[in-house]
C-alpha cells in the first residue's frame, strides 16, 4: 500500500466522488463518513509522502508502471508534498466546517455537494502531485469544473458569477493548454522533468517565449492577478460558505503553485521567464495596491474579503518576481500564511452569515458579545493579514520585504508598506463595528432570528474548525523557523545555493 | 513573407478561429453565444495539437500482424490525438457544465443577454 | 532544568510572567479579588525578578537568554544589560504601583468591563519588559508592535465616541510608525547581517552617508510617534480620553518612554554616538527636538483639561530623552537616559494626582480647580513636589537630568541647547505654577471640608512623589538607577571607540 501513496493522494477523493452519487441513495451519513475517510486517506498519504520526500528525497511515481516520457509521472518533493498537505487539510477542516451549512438541506443535494466537493479536492491534489503538464491542464479543469458547479449551488446571482467564471476559467485553461502545446511541438515531451532538460537549449526561441506568456496568463487568471481578477470578487462573495472557504483557502493557491512550478522548476534560466516575473512584479504590486482600496471601499465583508484576496495573493507573485531566496521564502510562507487567515476569514464571514444572516460591514455591531469565539478567530486573523506579530502573516511579510530590500526594489517595499496599512484601515473598520458600535436597532426587518446552536455560539462543527484556523495562524507564526529551515527551504529551486 | 504563410497555412486558419472564439466571447451579449464561441477556442486548440501530430503520407500507428516494427516514419504521431480526446472530454463536460447553468438563469431571470440578466440581478 | 536554567534565564521569566497573568486574568472573568490579586502577584513578582538582576548586571554582567532562532540570522534574543535594565527596573516597579492605584481608580468609576482591561494592561507591560530587554532590532520591533496593539483597548476603554475617536487617531498615528520602522529594521539586518545591539553601535562602514541618513530617516519616524516628537505628537493629547492609570503609567512612562528608550538604543547601540554626529543625522533631530521642546510648553500653556495640559508636558519632557539621544555627547546620553527614571517618577505622580482629583470631586478643568488644595491636601502637596521636580528645581530629581543634558549640550559645542532648556523650564513654570496658586489660593464658595482621595489612590501618588524627591538627593536610592546609566554611557563609549568616558 505504502508503494502507492503519491497516487491514492487524488486517487481516493476521485474514487468516492463517483460512489457518491450512488451510496447517496442508501444513506447521507455514509456519504459523509466515506468522503471523510477519502480526505483523511489524502492527508495521511500526503504527509507519509512529504516525510518520504524530505527523508530519502524526491519521490517519482510511475502510474500504472509506465515510466516517462511515455507513461504520467507523479512526482512528490517537498515542494509538492508541502502544498498536498496544506490542500488535503483544508479540504478535511471544510468539509467538517459544511455540516451545518448542508444540514437541513434535501438529500439528494447533500449528495451533490459531496460528490462535486470530492471532485474539486481530487482536482486541487492532482494539480499539485502531477509531474506532468498535461495531466495538470487535465486536473486543472476538474476541479474549475467542480468549483464552478459548487459556486452555482448558492442561489441564481452564484449561477450567474459562477457563469461568468466558467467562460473566463475555461479560456484561460485553454490559454495553458495552447501554451504547453507550444513545448510539446518543441520538445516532443510533456513530461516535467524532461522538459527541465530539453528545455534551456531552445530558451532563446520566441515559441519558449509565446508558451510563457500563454502559461502565465492562463494561470494568473485562475490565481486572479490583476488586471485578470475580474471573476473573483463575483465569485468569492456569492459561494456558499463552505465553498468561498475553500477557493479562498486553497484553490487560487494551488495556480499560483502551478506558477511556481512552471516557471521555477520547467523553464528554469529560460530568458523569457525574467521577463515574465518583471512584468508580473509590477502587476502584482498594482494588484496589491488595487485590491487593498477596492476592499476598503466595500460594505459587503464578502466582498471586501475577496478584494483583499486580489491584494493577498499578489503578494505570492510579488516574492516570485523578486526571485531571491528571501523573496521565495516569502512567497511559500504567504502560500500558506494566506491560505490560513484567508481561509479562516472566509469561514468566519460564513459562520456569521449562517448563524445571523448578516453581510454587510454596518450590520456586524455589537456582534462580539453574541459570538466571542469566533471573533476573537477573526481577531487573529485580520492581525495576521496587517502583519503583525506574533502572527504568521508578519513572517511572511517580513521575507517579501527583506527580499525586496535585499533586491533593492524600494518601489516594491513602499507598496509593502502602503498594503498593509490600507489593509489595517479595512479590517480596523470591521472590528470597530463588531467590538464598539452600538446596535442601532433594526434595520426594517433584515435581521433573521438568530439560529439556535444547541447553548453554543456557533455549530461546534462550525466552530471548531475556525478556532483549529485561528490557532494554526498563531501556531505557524511562532514556529515559522522550523517550517522555514525544515520544510520550505528543501522546496526552493533546484538553481538556489 | 509569402512562403511563411504558404508553409504554415494551417496554422494560420487554426490562428484565426481561435481569435474568432476569443472575439465571440468578448463581442457577444449572449450567454449562450458566449458558450458557443467557447467551444470554437477549444476545437481551434485540438486542430492545432492534431496538426503537430500529422504529416504528409503519414498512417495510423498500428502494428499489423507479422510485420517487423521500426518503420516510424511511415506513422503519424498518436499522442497529440489521444491528448485531444481528453481535451474533448473537457470540452463537452464544460458544456454540459454550461448549459445546465443557463437553463438555471433563463428560469430565474427569463433572459440569456447579458445586459438583460445583469438589470434583473440589480432588482 | 537546574537553577541556573532559571537564572540564565530570567530576562525571559520577566517577559512571560505578566502575559501568565494576563491569561489568567481573562479566565477570571467572574472573579475580581482573584483578578485584581493576579495582578498584584504577577506585578510584585516580575518587580523581584528583574531586581534580582541588578547586583550582576552592577558589576558589569549581561544576563542572556539562549537566541530563539526565527530563521538562519534572525532570531529572537532577550539580553539584560545596563540601560535595559533601567527601563525594565523603571517600569516593572511603577507598575505595581499602578495597579494598587487602578483598584481604586476603577472601582470607584464602575465602568463594568475591567477583565480586558487588567489583561490589557498585563500585555502592555509584558511588552515594555521585552522591549527593554531587546538584544537585537528584530526583537525590539516585535514587542513594540504588540505593546500598540495592547494598548489599544486600553485607550478605548470608556467605548464613548470620544474615546473610540482617540482610538482610532492612535492606532492610525502607532501602525503607520510601526511600518517605518519595520523597513528600517529590515535595511538594518540586510546592512549588517544578523547584528545585535552593541555598545558604541554596528552600523559604522556599513552603508553609504546617504543610505545611513536615509535609514536614520526611517528610525525617526518609526520611533518618533511612540516618543511623540513634533509632529508626530498629536495622538497623544487625544488618547488622554484613556482612564487615568492608563495615562499615567502608559502615556507618561511605558508606551512613550519605548519610543525614547528606542531613541537611545539607536542613538548609543544601532548607530553609535559618533556616527549619529558624523552624518549629521544627531545636529537636525536635536533641533527637532529643541523646537518640540518650546512649541510643546507653549501648547501646554493654553489648555485647561488638566490630563492635556500633562500630556503636552510629557510632549516636551520625552523630548529632553530625544535630544540626549541626538546630541549624543556622554553627558548628553547619561542625561537622557536619567531623564527616562526622572520624568516617569514625576509625571506619574501628577497624573495619579490629577486621577485622584477627577475621581474624588469628578473635575478634569484647571479653572474649576480653584480651592481643592484645601480640599485634598496630601494629593496637592505630591502634585506640587512633582511640579517643582519637573521644573527642575536643584536637589530634585528633575534637575540631575537637565544639568547632564546642558553638560551634554556643552560637550557637542551647542551651547544654544542650554537655552532651549532653561526656556522651556521657564515655562514649564508658567504653566504649573498656576494650578498649583490656584488651588491653594484660589477662592471656592461652597466651603472645604477636607475629603482625600481614597487610600488605594492615595498611597501610591505619596510614594512616587516622595520617591521623586529622594532621588533628587540620592539619585542611586534603591535601585541604583544613576550607577546603572553612567555604566551604560561607559559601556557605549568604551567600545573601540577609544574615546573618553565622560562624568
Amino acid at each position: 500500500m505504502t508503494a502507492h501513496l503519491p497516487a491514492l493522494i487524488p486517487v481516493a477523493p476521485l474514487v468516492i466522488a463517483l460512489l457518491t452519487p450512488i451510496l447517496a441513495r442508501l444513506s447521507v451519513t455514509l456519504v459523509r463518513i466515506t468522503a471523510l475517510t477519502a480526505l483523511l486517506i489524502s492527508l495521511a498519504s500526503s504527509a507519509g509522502a512529504l516525510q518520504h520526500a524530505l527523508v530519502e528525497g524526491t519521490w517519482h511515481y510511475h502510474f500504472g508502471g509506465w515510466a516517462p516520457p511515455w507513461g504520467i509521472e507523479y512526482v512528490i518533493d517537498p515542494l509538492a508534498g508541502i502544498i498536498a498537505v496544506l490542500v488535503s487539510f483544508f479540504c478535511l477542516l471544510v468539509l467538517v466546517y459544511a455540516a451545518p451549512y448542508l444540514a437541513g438541506k434535501p438529500a439528494q443535494e447533500k449528495g451533490y455537494f459531496y460528490t462535486l466537493y470530492l471532485l474539486l479536492a481530487a482536482g486541487l491534489l492532482g494539480m499539485v502531485v502531477t509531474g506532468d503538464v498535461f495531466n495538470l491542464y487535465v486536473f486543472l479543469e476538474i476541479s474549475s469544473l467542480a468549483a464552478y458547479a459548487l459556486i452555482a449551488s448558492g442561489g441564481s446571482r452564484a449561477t450567474v458569477a459562477a457563469y461568468r467564471y466558467l467562460l473566463i476559467g475555461t479560456a484561460a485553461a485553454s490559454l495553458y493548454l495552447l501554451g504547453i502545446g507550444y513545448l510539446y511541438a518543441l520538445t516532443g515531451s510533456l513530461n516535467m522533468a524532461d522538459l527541465a532538460v530539453l528545455l534551456p537549449p531552445l530558451a532563446a526561441t520566441n515559441a519558449v517565449a509565446l508558451a510563457v506568456a500563454l502559461i502565465t496568463i492562463g494561470l494568473g487568471i485562475k490565481m486572479a492577478l490583476f488586471p485578470l481578477h475580474g471573476w473573483l470578487p463575483d465569485a468569492y462573495s456569492s459561494a456558499p460558505a463552505p465553498v468561498a472557504g475553500i477557493l479562498a483557502a486553497v484553490m487560487a493557491k494551488v495556480s499560483a503553485y502551478a506558477i511556481y512550478r512552471i516557471l521555477y522548476f520547467v523553464f528554469k534560466t529560460a530568458a523569457p521567464v525574467q521577463v515574465a516575473l518583471d512584468i508580473a512584479g509590477w502587476m502584482a504590486a498594482a494588484g496589491i495596491l488595487y485590491g487593498s482600496i477596492m476592499a476598503i471601499a466595500q460594505r459587503d465583508l464578502w466582498r471586501m474579503l475577496a478584494y483583499s484576496s486580489v491584494a493577498q495573493m499578489a503578494y505570492i507573485i510579488l516574492g516570485l518576481a523578486l526571485g531571491n531566496i528571501m523573496g521565495l521564502y516569502g512567497a511559500l510562507l504567504q502560500i500558506l500564511s494566506h491560505a490560513f487567515t484567508k481561509g479562516c476569514l472566509f469561514l468566519v464571514a460564513g459562520s456569521i452569515s449562517h448563524q445571523t444572516g448578516i453581510r454587510d460591514i454596518p450590520r456586524l455591531a455589537r456582534l462580539s458579545r453574541r459570538m466571542p469565539w469566533t471573533l476573537a478567530a477573526f481577531v487573529v486573523a485580520a492581525m495576521s493579514m496587517v502583519g503583525l506579530p506574533p502572527t504568521v502573516g508578519f513572517f511572511s511579510k517580513w521575507y517579501l520585504m527583506l527580499g525586496a530590500v535585499e533586491a533593492g526594489a524600494w518601489v516594491f517595499v513602499a507598496v509593502l508598506v502602503a498594503s498593509s496599512l490600507l489593509t489595517a484601515v479595512y479590517f480596523f473598520r470591521v472590528l470597530e463595528y463588531a467590538y464598539l458600535k452600538e446596535d442601532q436597532g433594526q434595520v426594517e426587518g433584515q435581521t433573521r432570528e438568530v439560529k439556535a446552536a444547541g447553548g453554543w455560539e456557533l455549530a461546534p462543527a462550525m466552530l471548531v474548525p475556525v478556532l483549529i484556523l485561528g490557532l494554526g495562524i498563531l501556531t505557524l507564526g511562532i514556529f515559522s523557523d522550523q517550517i522555514i529551515s525544515g520544510y520550505i527551504h528543501f522546496a526552493l529551486p533546484w538553481r538556489m545555493p | 513573407m509569402l512562403a511563411l504563410t504558404a508553409g504554415y497555412i494551417n496554422f494560420w486558419l487554426i490562428a484565426i478561429l481561435l481569435l474568432v472564439g476569443f472575439y465571440g466571447i468578448i463581442a457577444t451579449e449572449n450567454l449562450l453565444k458566449k458558450l458557443m464561441a467557447l467551444n470554437v477556442i477549444s476545437v481551434a486548440i485540438i486542430l492545432f495539437y492534431l496538426n503537430l501530430g500529422q504529416k504528409a503520407g503519414g498512417t495510423v500507428p498500428i502494428l499489423p500482424p507479422g510485420v517487423e516494427a521500426g518503420v516510424t516514419e511511415a506513422y503519424a504521431n498518436p499522442l497529440p490525438h489521444t491528448l485531444m480526446l481528453t481535451a474533448i472530454v473537457v470540452g463537452v463536460a464544460t458544456t454540459g457544465v454550461g448549459l445546465a447553468m443557463l437553463r438555471k438563469i433563463y428560469k430565474r431571470y427569463g433572459s440569456l443577454e447579458e445586459p438583460v440578466v445583469l438589470k434583473e440581478m440589480r432588482k | 532544568m537546574n537553577a541556573d536554567f532559571f537564572l540564565v534565564n530570567r530576562p525571559l521569566w520577566a517577559v512571560l510572567i505578566s502575559l501568565l497573568a494576563a491569561g489568567l486574568i481573562l479566565f477570571n472573568d467572574r472573579r475580581p479579588n482573584l483578578r485584581e490579586g493576579i495582578t498584584v502577584l504577577a506585578a510584585v513578582g516580575k518587580f523581584a525578578i528583574i531586581f534580582s538582576m541588578l547586583p550582576q548586571v552592577l558589576a558589569g554582567q549581561v544576563i542572556e537568554t539562549a537566541p530563539l532562532t526565527l530563521a538562519p540570522g534572525i532570531t529572537l534574543h532577550l539580553q539584560a544589560d545596563t540601560f535595559g535594565l533601567l527601563f525594565a527596573l523603571l517600569s516593572s516597579f511603577l507598575w505595581i504601583l499602578t495597579s494598587i492605584y487602578n483598584f481604586g481608580y476603577m472601582r470607584a468609576l464602575k465602568y463594568g468591563h475591567e477583565t480586558g482591561y487588567y489583561a490589557s494592561f498585563a500585555v502592555c507591560l509584558s511588552a515594555t519588559i521585552g522591549i527593554a530587554f531587546a538584544a537585537n532590532l528584530l526583537t525590539f520591533f516585535l514587542f513594540y508592535e504588540i505593546l500598540t496593539i495592547a494598548t489599544y483597548p486600553l485607550v478605548i476603554h470608556s467605548r464613548t465616541e470620544e474615546a473610540i475617536y482617540g482610538g482610532r487617531k492612535y492606532l492610525a498615528y502607532t501602525l503607520t510608525a510601526g511600518q517605518f520602522l519595520l523597513v528600517a529594521v529590515i535595511w538594518s539586518q540586510v546592512l549588517a547581517p544578523g547584528a545585535e545591539f552593541q555598545p558604541g553601535g554596528f552600523l559604522a562602514g556599513k552603508g553609504s552617508v546617504l543610505a545611513l541618513q536615509i535609514l536614520f530617516f526611517l528610525f525617526v519616524l518609526g520611533l518618533g510617534v511612540k516618543a511623540a516628537i513634533m509632529p508626530l505628537h498629536d495622538w497623544l493629547p487625544t488618547a488622554m480620553v484613556a482612564p487615568t492609570p492608563v495615562s499615567a503609567l502608559l502615556h507618561a512612562v511605558a508606551v512613550v518612554k519605548a519610543g525614547a528608550f528606542g531613541f537611545l538604543r539607536l542613538s548609543g547601540y544601532v548607530f553609535g554616538p559618533q556616527l549619529v554626529r558624523e552624518i549629521g543625522a544627531g545636529q537636525v533631530l536635536a533641533v527637532v527636538a529643541g523646537i518640540t521642546i518650546i512649541v510643546a510648553s507653549l501648547r501646554a500653556l493654553g489648555e485647561d483639561n488638566l490630563k492635556r495640559r500633562l500630556a503636552y508636558s510629557t510632549i516636551g519632557q520625552l523630548s529632553y530623552v530625544v535630544l540626549g539621544a541626538a546630541l549624543a555627547t556622554p553627558m548628553a546620553l547619561l542625561g537622557g537616559m536619567f531623564h527616562i527614571v526622572a520624568h516617569a517618577f514625576m509625571k506619574i505622580t501628577l497624573f495619579f494626582c490629577a486621577g485622584a482629583i477627577y475621581v474624588t470631586t469628578h473635575k478634569q478643568n484647571i479653572s474649576e480647580m480653584k480651592g481643592i488644595g484645601r480640599q485634598m491636601p496630601a494629593t496637592l502637596a505630591a502634585f506640587t513636589l512633582g511640579a517643582i521636580a519637573i521644573v527642575g528645581t536643584p536637589f530634585m530629581v528633575g534637575f540631575i537630568s537637565k544639568w547632564n543634558l546642558g553638560l551634554g549640550a556643552l560637550q557637542a559645542n551647542e551651547g544654544i541647547y542650554i537655552a532651549v532648556l532653561i526656556v522651556s523650564a521657564l515655562l514649564t513654570t508658567g504653566y504649573f505654577f498656576p494650578i498649583v496658586f490656584n488651588a491653594y489660593f484660589g477662592s471656592n464658595k461652597a466651603g472645604t471640608p477636607i475629603r482625600e482621595a481614597s487610600p488605594a489612590l492615595l498611597y501610591p501618588l505619596l510614594i512616587t512623589g516622595v520617591i521623586a524627591l529622594v532621588l533628587g538627593v540620592f539619585p542611586n536610592f534603591g535601585w541604583d538607577f544613576y550607577q546603572l546609566a553612567l555604566a551604560a554611557v561607559k559601556s557605549i563609549f568604551t567600545a573601540g571607540m577609544g574615546m573618553a568616558a565622560g562624568g
